[in-house]
């Protein structure tokens, strides 16, 4: 890569000096790139005069790759090497990917990410990723510098606002991975609110909805006086149009009572349902027709009221994170002037209603909602290189979208930067030994909003070394947590006794180390293919058991709380559970906890309030 | 700018309690521009450090600063009083019964998913705390650290309680 030219921050260079960057939206369905050219942000178009690239990347047995429009006509002929949405498995294990039941792919669950096993090897979704950027990479190349070669300067690479440091590591990564020099990650709807609120010059709080094909954020942001403040971003890291396609594509497989179907007509009518449910934007309803590999037809008509109906519980998914949005920024609705629209997935007309209603105003449409985010991008992307002209002296702050804490005794998180902290943000905590000369330590770092480690991600495992003998408790070791705009966490410590810096060993729990990022491509790992079945039938027993012996210890405990007839109609539901728990099918157990769960509830209320009323009890003595 | 300032001197305000809160917005901004990691994106990675370092301040300073809670906190710990916010628990009993009385309505009001009572404790909690706040400022001008200090961790235990109605209120949600 070449080396940058570096000028004065302010200065811009003469224009034919002009270093160009890109902004890059790498979407969970399509990727665009964008530029500023003459003042002006546009989409590049590829050869074929398309702005929008398929997010699709197929790999061929010679390691050969076609990405976008190629290996999208041919997806449902070779669905296990035609990657599609990889976004969703972004810096993600295989425990949190949705839908693998109808995933044609051979999953690979690895430590840190889960990967895909194709004809061309073992593959991570940041390299699968990084063809896609490549892909750009040339087109954008290719139309900037046409034939003479020429380097772009940098790229800024949107994602969505809620992603974690996990998936914007991984996303980062990835860029590296296509070579290109990743000036910034920007957040998806600051990205939106940066072209809308240039072009508009508006002024005032404004959410920003967006709802793109895997991902759902909503952003808060105050635009004054050339000042873009996100006050607070919320939303659903795996929740977009991918997954109204999904509902739609098992009302299909339902109402036609189709047997499990093979990876290609799974493919075959998650596209068609795609297909359906875009067409059902403008249209009352829609046949879905497809001819399945055995022979057999495929005929249903769907309606878009059967469509809105189906659909309803996402769209009231994403309506959760904006009133938290809202009430982290300490706002009510009546204070939002306006809401931008952004992601394929908000021209449903039922999102647009429901967006309406809970704002109580039209939702503003003005904008391409597929290419308003590579725009802004584009706009960030040039002034980041350096060509800030007159107009430019725009300044953005954004968040992190999720708190960063550290585990401490009995799996519980100390949160140590809360969310919604404006970025660049560091906080510093100091921690002792617990045993005479203990000369090291390890510090395991979560995010998320939970209470309980296991229920937040976690992020690394750092262990310190080379901290000075010294008797417990008196070495104080001040571990500093920096997040820099990116939003990406870097860890320092220092013994503040002796000023010793203390060697840190990172270990991403999710992510790559730069030595893995390097062996990536000359490496293929060879796991043994996980039975995902097995593995959710065994987690739903582990849940079971624990699910016994947690209430079994309440009732003990708290017997006083509970009636007779309370107590033996919990004891009949546990008999049951217990019962399922030899059985094979995880369903069966999954709905026996979730009676227990019920029939426990009132219990569960009211040793929530003794253990509230004790805690307060004994504050109340201390001060008397 | 320099780190060694407080951040009363950053953002070149008085040291007291009473703040103009639309001129600190506008000094933040104004800092924000010049030392932001934006603005050093093509500079060189030192340049870029700093650039975070000051960045980060100027986060930290505004952040303490704005919160009325946070600022009182920070002026007692620049006259060097530890407000004890872990180890002194010592409230007037009268405040006590009060917090009681009011988290059992609370608890009353998200085990019956009452949005209007949840709303009322919310602005009851306001009147409290604007009341709260008038007190503390006329402590730290009088000065009387330890008065300012007591009061001050009145105020912690009234922004938990603040937590707790929007816990309750996400419960409600989900």
């Amino acid at each position: 890569m070449a080396l940058l030219q570096i000028s004065e921050p302010g200065q811009s260079p003469a224009p034919h000096e002009q270093r160009l960057a890109v902004g890059i939206d790498l979407g969970t369905t399509n990727s665009l790139v964008a530029c500023v050219r003459n003042g002006i942000a546009v989409v590049l178009n590829d050869h074929e005069g398309q702005g929008l690239l398929p997010s699709i990347v197929r790999y061929f047995r010679d390691g050969r790759t076609a990405v976008g429009r190629e290996a999208e006509r041919e997806q449902a002929r070779d669905p296990k090497n035609t990657i599609v949405s990889v976004k969703r498995f972004m810096g993600r294990g295989l425990k949190d990917v949705t839908h693998v039941e109808n995933s044609p792919y051979d999953f690979v669950d690895s430590p840190g990410m889960v990967q895909l096993r194709t004809v061309a090897g073992v593959k991570s979704p940041v390299e699968v990723s990084a063809e896609i950027l490549k892909a750009l990479r040339s087109c954008a190349e290719e139309s900037l510098f046409g034939k003479a070669a020429g380097d772009l300067t940098g790229a800024v690479i949107t994602v969505p606002a809620y992603f974690d440091d996990a998936q914007r590591q991984a996303t980062k990564d990835a860029g590296k991975l296509a070579g290109l020099n990743v000036l910034r990650l920007l957040n998806e709807p600051t990205a939106a609110a940066i072209a809308y609120g240039l072009d508009n010059a508006a002024e005032g709080i404004y959410a920003v909805y967006d709802l793109g094909g895997g991902t759902f954020d909503i952003s808060i942001l105050k635009l004054s006086k050339g000042v873009f403040e996100v006050m607070a971003t919320n939303g659903d890291a795996a929740l977009g149009g991918d997954d109204f396609d999904h509902r739609l594509f098992c009302w299909v497989v339902e109402r036609a009572r189709l047997a499990p179907l093979s990876a290609e007509d799974t493919r075959l009518l998650l596209v068609k349902s795609r297909t359906a449910k875009e067409f059902l934007t403008a249209h009352e309803e829609v046949r879905i027709s497809a001819t399945l590999g055995s022979g057999e037809g495929v005929d249903a008509t769907v309606t878009q009221k059967e469509f809105q109906e189906m659909t309803r519980p996402l769209v009231a998914k994403t309506l959760a994170p904006t009133r938290k949005a809202l009430r982290d920024a300490g706002l009510g609705i009546a204070e939002v002037k306006g809401v931008v629209m952004v992601g394929g997935a908000t021209r449903m007309p039922h999102v647009q209603q429901a967006v309406a209603e809970f704002f109580g105003q039209t939702p503003l449409n003005n904008l391409d909602p597929d290419k308003v985010v590579a725009l802004g991008a584009a706009i960030q992307a040039n002034v980041l290189a350096g060509n800030r002209g007159t107009g430019d002296d725009w300044l953005l702050l954004d968040v992190i979208p999720l708190s960063l804490g550290i585990e401490t005794m009995g799996g519980l998180v100390e949160k140590v930067i809360p969310r919604n902290s404006t970025l660049p943000v560091a906080r510093a905590q100091e921690f002792t030994t617990l045993r005479d000369g203990q000369t090291a330590m390890s510090i395991h770092v979560v995010q998320g909003e939970r209470e309980l480690v296991a229920d937040c991600r976690s992020l690394a495992k750092f262990e310190l070394h080379g901290i000075p003998p010294m008797v417990a408790g008196a070495a104080r070791i001040r571990v500093t947590f920096q997040v820099d705009a990116d939003g990406l966490l870097a860890v320092s410590a220092r013994e503040s006794t002796t000023g010793v810096q203390a060697a840190i060993a990172v270990k991403p729990s999710y992510g790559l180390t730069d030595a893995q990022i390097t062996q990536m491509l000359k490496e293929s790992l060879d796991h043994a293919r996980d039975d995902v079945q097995l593995r959710v039938l065994k987690e739903q027993q582990v849940e079971g058991e624990r699910m016994l012996e947690a209430v079994e210890n309440a009732l003990r405990d708290d017997a006083d709380l509970v009636s007779p007839e309370e107590q033996g109609a919990v004891r009949a539901e546990l008999d049951a559970l217990r019962k399922t728990l030899s059985c094979t099918d995880h369903r069966t157990i999954k709905s026996a906890i979730e009676r227990v769960n019920r029939a426990t509830e009132p219990f569960a209320g009211r040793r929530m309030d003794r253990a509230v009323k004790r805690a307060l009890a004994g504050r109340k003595v201390e001060s008397l | 700018m320099n780190l060694n300032e407080n951040h009363f001197q950053i953002f070149g305000v008085p040291a007291r309690f009473e703040i103009d809160l639309e001129g600190l917005e506008t000094r933040y901004h104004e800092l924000q521009r010049e030392v932001h990691p934006d603005r050093f994106a093509s500079a060189s990675q030192a340049e870029q450090r700093v650039s975070m370092q000051l960045a980060t301040r100027v986060n930290e300073a505004y952040q303490t600063l704005k919160s009325p809670l946070r600022r009182a906190g920070y002026l007692l710990q620049l006259h060097g009083v530890d407000p004890e916010f872990e180890t002194n628990t010592a409230m007037p009993a009268e405040f006590l019964a009060d917090q009681m009385e009011k988290r059992e309505r609370l608890e009353k009001a998200a085990a019956a998913s009452d949005w209007e009572r949840l709303i009322a404790l919310s602005s009851e909690l306001r009147v409290e705390q604007d009341s709260l706040f008038a007190r503390i400022q006329r402590q730290l001008e009088a000065p009387d650290w330890n008065e300012a200090a007591a009061t001050l961790r009145q105020l912690k235990f009234l922004e938990k309680f603040g937590e707790d109605i929007g816990a309750a209120e996400e419960a409600m949600d989900s």
